[in-house]
């Protein structure tokens, strides 16, 4: 049992790869049999998968700020190593990826059925990659899975994706790429000055502010494309439009939250210093990205379109929250990545419902579904709702945590980002206006089927947690805390001594400021 | 010198190959053209007695013999390994091809060995002399090998082109040469350095002999701007010709490079450091734009090479030991990477012969399921995705210019990388995601199916586990050359 804790990270990245491994070897004369064992091989890989990330939950210490089921090998050379664990910031997106794939799987299970091996294979691999980067506490490997997802990500989109498909795969990988490669010398200089690449220690080591700088735009560029930040958001849509289902929803539900979290990871306790100078950039993107794109998602045609500006919205909302550098604004960002992961999933799931339907995502083309499909409406009404933000669902409690963070900080901030609730309930009502009520007077919309078991059995988990984080978002929350709470004291406490005059009021209680570091 | 013969344990595998070559050639005119296949074995064999000879008696301590002209180290050893893995990798693909475009004579196997045997000369040359012998000997051999389908106009256009330039580049090689040893009076590295060393500044002569000799040898690594030649010899020469010049003359004519700029103008670092930059931003710009336009997989090649040229003398413009460390490990790593990729493209084979455009790749991944995700993987490996091998070169070349200070450098080569990926990117597009183009014949032997699987599966993340051990051996290597 301990030898199983004490390798339970590299146990969940091991399992898919496993999966991927005897689906390899299926090979059957009725290829309806082979479809359907490689599918049932990747769920139940994906569900050991999951239920290893409840047994890492439940196995979490609350009140330990620190890195816990920390492994630690010699990997190459002297420096680099094979180094993972979790903390309060990284675990809950480990829960949530290994919680979406089995969901991407069930979903996939009949709109795929043109090589399906290759797809199980891809999107297996990825949720490996992707619990790495969450788990990675060596920056070396950090970096290969953060840009490894992009090989299966690019496949994921090309082979059956949407018919513009080529321009939206290649676009994802090259902008990405690009923004990666700079952080990659940032990584490089990091190295080079403090002499590790052990996430932990770099945390606690002082960069010059000059460099600080440069190395925070670096990083920046990085993260800023992968979350997408305004106006380098340009290929999230493209990609959510032509990617399947399961692509959107692990693009939008997982993907986009490795930025968020590579700059509580990288930017805030590394380059302290840089974070307080360049705020105001954050805040004037993140305020334009809310306005904007929630202005733009009002005028859209296309339902993916407007769910994938949505989330570029959204992400505005996580990012000054993340800049506040308070408890509350950063563990508001944290609570509305993790709902967002889970209602733009659902929201992708449910244009995947009916786009398997009636094989368009144009909302003129739908209208009175709530007539015909009416669990299906109750669904995306729900859900919807959810992303809105209203009170009892996930997304009141990270929007609520994120602007009272936000006021306490600069009560313009505050304004600018409130702003992009009232256009959020703006373009998510008249979505659902146009697509669930008005009149039901298309003939082939009047044929399509309610929800299949199938499908209802997807949907029931996503709703359960939807409301238990609207309900009660302490069981959430509570992992955060210690973590957060020493973040932000480490943040103040290695802030060079001219910014600290400078952010003097909102600086934390001096006693905090021990380092806890293992 | 005195009279007594010089201590030849050093030189061993050189005179097994040279001898060996002559006969096999004794063997071959007498059996005539169909001893083929049969002296292609035995120049397998040959290549490999003289790899075990220079592990078993050779080995990695630090020997000089001939009057300073030749040494071994470390170095040498692991530069030597990585030429005959690609000669014997090489030769061993050949033999299909060779067959069907009725060019399987046996002179072929042989002017690689004797080739191999003037870049194990390079590797270890000490001296001006052996550089400028050992150079000779390995490139008149490949101007033969680029013209071997004499029958074919651009065969035969590839040899001569290759042959001109080629001349041209050691005339300026020569030039330099001899300006450097009109101005410091030696050409032994070794008096060389502590000559320069000597002097308060390099004398001017020496400074511009040192740029001749530095662009005699950018040509025979085809950096720009001597790349010229090289789209025109890749597309033109038979394709196991174009596969054996993409990987061990270049891993021995940067060897050849990093021994003359570190032991022979260590004091000069200065001085050839801005060359160096140069040559190298140059070729990653070029490599990556020009290949942009490519159709023909053979010309795309060349430039990807051209581009990696640039890449591995980053580690060589850094001017450090952990700059040729980096290097090392970047030319081993790109070794497999092209002989994969030469070997993909060896079973591009149609009932009308070898095809060559890339669109011909059009949905490998219905056809050829394996070999498309063998292609895939090699591809992402060349352009540095994380992951696969290509980018722990990427890394390690790129760490050493920011060591050293170069964070311009780093920048450049990374944002061209991520230009050239976009071609890598088009190739696995058109195999995965395009319909498909009738199916290749199969048949091309299964040494070369081997290959390309042996080379995708080192390049796969099953190189997570080798490239330790790689990046050790690599600076021992490193580690023999700075005294």
């Amino acid at each position: 049992m301990t030898f199983f804790q004490n390798n339970l990270l590299s146990a969940m990245m091991l399992v898919p790869l496993i999966g991927i491994f005897f689906i390899m070897f299926i090979r059957h004369e009725n290829k309806d049999r082979e479809k359907t064992n490689i599918r049932w091989v990747a769920l139940l890989s994906t569900l050991a998968t999951f239920a290893m990330s409840i047994a890492l939950w439940a196995g979490f210490d609350n009140s330990n700020p620190g890195f816990q089921f920390v492994e630690n090998y010699a990997w190459i050379g002297d420096t680099i190593r094979y180094s993972v664990g979790v903390d309060g910031i990284s675990i809950l997106f480990v829960v949530l990826t290994a919680f979406l794939m089995p969901i991407v799987i069930l979903s996939s299970w009949e709109s795929v059925q043109t090589r399906v091996k290759e797809y199980m294979i891809a999107f297996l691999l990825l949720e490996t990659l992707m619990i790495g980067v969450f788990t990675a506490l060596d920056i070396f490997l950090f970096y290969v899975f953060f840009e490894g997802g992009l090989i299966p990500m690019y496949l994921i989109i090309g082979v059956w994706g949407g018919v513009n498909r080529i321009y939206a795969s290649f676009k994802f990988f090259l902008y990405t790429l690009l923004g990666s490669v700079l952080m990659l010398v940032a990584v490089l200089f990091m190295y080079f000055k403090a002499g590790t690449t052990d996430i932990p220690t770099l945390m606690n080591f002082h960069f010059d502010p000059g460099v600080q700088n440069l190395l925070w735009l670096a990083f920046f560029a990085s993260f800023a494309v992968k979350m997408p930040m305004w106006p380098v958001h340009t290929w999230l849509p493209d990609a959510h439009v032509q990617a399947p289902t399961g692509g959107s929803v692990i693009l939008a539900g997982v993907l986009l939250k490795m930025g968020g979290y590579g700059f509580l990871r990288f930017s805030l306790p590394m380059l302290p210093d840089a974070s307080v100078h360049f705020a105001w950039l954050v805040f004037a993107l993140s305020i334009i990205a809310v306005i904007y794109t929630s202005l733009v998602a009002l005028v859209q045609e296309d339902i993916k379109k407007l769910i994938a500006y949505s989330s570029v919205a959204h992400m505005g909302f996580v990012t000054i929250g993340i800049f506040v550098f308070g408890a509350n604004g950063i563990e508001g960002a944290i609570f509305t990545m993790l709902s967002h992961g889970i209602v733009a999933s659902a929201l992708f799931l449910c244009v995947g419902v009916i786009y398997d339907r009636l094989h368009t995502r144009e909302i003129k083309r739908y209208g009175g579904l709530a007539v015909n499909m009416k669990v299906y409406a109750v669904v995306f009404v729900l859900f919807s709702m959810a992303s809105v933000g209203l009170p009892g669902t996930s997304g009141f409690i990270g929007e609520f945590l994120v602007l009272n963070g936000a006021f306490s900080y600069n009560s313009w901030v505050a304004f600018g980002a409130a702003t992009g609730v009232i256009l959020g309930a703006a373009y998510m009502l008249y979505l659902v206006r146009r697509l669930i009520f008005g009149e039901l007077d298309k003939d082939d919309v009047k044929a399509m089927p309610d929800l299949s078991v199938r499908e209802k059995l997807i949907f029931a988990p996503l709703i359960a947690v939807v409301l238990w984080m609207g309900i009660y978002p302490n069981s959430f929350l509570d992992p955060l805390h210690a973590s957060v709470d020493k973040l932000v004291s480490t943040h103040f406490a290695n802030l060079d001594h001219a910014t600290k005059v400078k952010v003097a009021p909102a600086a934390a209680e001096p006693e905090h400021t021990e380092h806890e570091a293992r | 010198m005195t009279g007594h013969l010089p201590s030849l344990v050093p030189v061993l595998p050189e005179i097994i190959l040279a001898v060996g070559a002559m006969v096999l050639l004794l063997l071959g005119v007498f059996q005539g053209d169909k001893s083929y296949t049969q002296v292609t074995n035995l120049s397998v064999a040959l290549l490999a007695v003289a790899a075990f000879v220079m592990f078993g008696e050779v080995g990695s301590s630090r020997q000089i013999t001939f009057g300073g002209m030749f040494i071994t180290d470390a170095f040498a050893l692991f530069a030597k390994t990585l030429v005959l893995i690609g000669s014997g990798v090489a030769l061993l693909m050949s033999g299909r091809y060779m067959r069907d475009h009725n060019i399987n004579k046996f002179e072929y196997p042989i002017l690689v060995l004797l080739s191999t045997v003037g870049m194990m000369i390079m590797i270890s040359a000490s001296n001006l002399m052996s550089l400028y012998v050992g150079l000779e000997l390995q490139s008149l051999s490949l101007y033969v090998l680029a013209a071997m389908n004499r029958d074919r106009i651009r065969s035969t256009e590839a040899g001569l082109k290759y042959f001109v330039l080629g001349a041209l580049s050691s005339g300026m090689l020569l030039y330099g040469i001899s300006l450097i040893y009109g101005f410091s009076g030696t050409t032994d590295f070794a008096t060389l350095a502590a000559t320069l060393k000597g002097m308060h500044e390099p004398a001017m002569g020496v400074t511009v002999g040192m740029v001749f000799l530095m662009a005699g040898l950018s040509f025979k690594v085809s950096a720009v701007p001597f790349h010229m030649w090289t789209p025109d010899v890749y597309e033109g020469s038979p394709t196991p010709v174009t596969a054996f010049f993409a990987a061990a003359p270049k891993v021995a004519a940067l060897a050849l490079f990093v021994r003359a700029m570190f032991s022979a103008f260590h004091g000069m670092t200065a001085e050839w450091q801005q060359v160096v930059i140069f040559i190298s931003i140059a070729s990653m710009l070029v490599g990556a734009f020009i290949a942009l336009v490519q159709t023909n997989i053979k010309r795309l090649m060349a430039y990807s090479s051209i581009g990696h040229v640039g890449f591995a003398l980053v580690g060589l413009a850094a001017g450090t030991e952990a700059g040729i460390q980096a290097l090392l490990v970047y030319i081993a790593i790109y070794l497999t990477m092209t002989l994969g990729a030469f070997g993909a493209i060896l079973t591009m084979r149609r009932s009308e012969g070898m095809v060559e455009d890339i669109s011909d790749l059009s949905g490998l991944s219905q056809t050829n399921l394996p070999m498309a995700i063998g292609i895939a993987t090699l591809m992402f490996s060349l352009a540095g995705i994380p992951l696969l091998a290509g980018f722990f070169g990427k890394w390690y070349v790129f760490k050493a210019a920011v060591d050293a200070g170069l964070v311009p450098l780093a920048v450049i080569g990374l944002v061209t990388s991520v230009v050239s990926c976009y071609y890598y990117l088009r190739i696995i597009k058109i195999m995965f995601f395009d319909e498909p183009a009738p199916a290749f014949e199969g048949g091309q032997g299964r040494t070369v199916g081997l290959v390309v699987g042996v080379a995708a599966v080192l390049n796969s993340p099953v190189s997570f586990l080798l490239i330790s051990p790689l990046v050790a051996a690599a600076a021992w290597a490193a580690g023999s050359l700075i005294l």
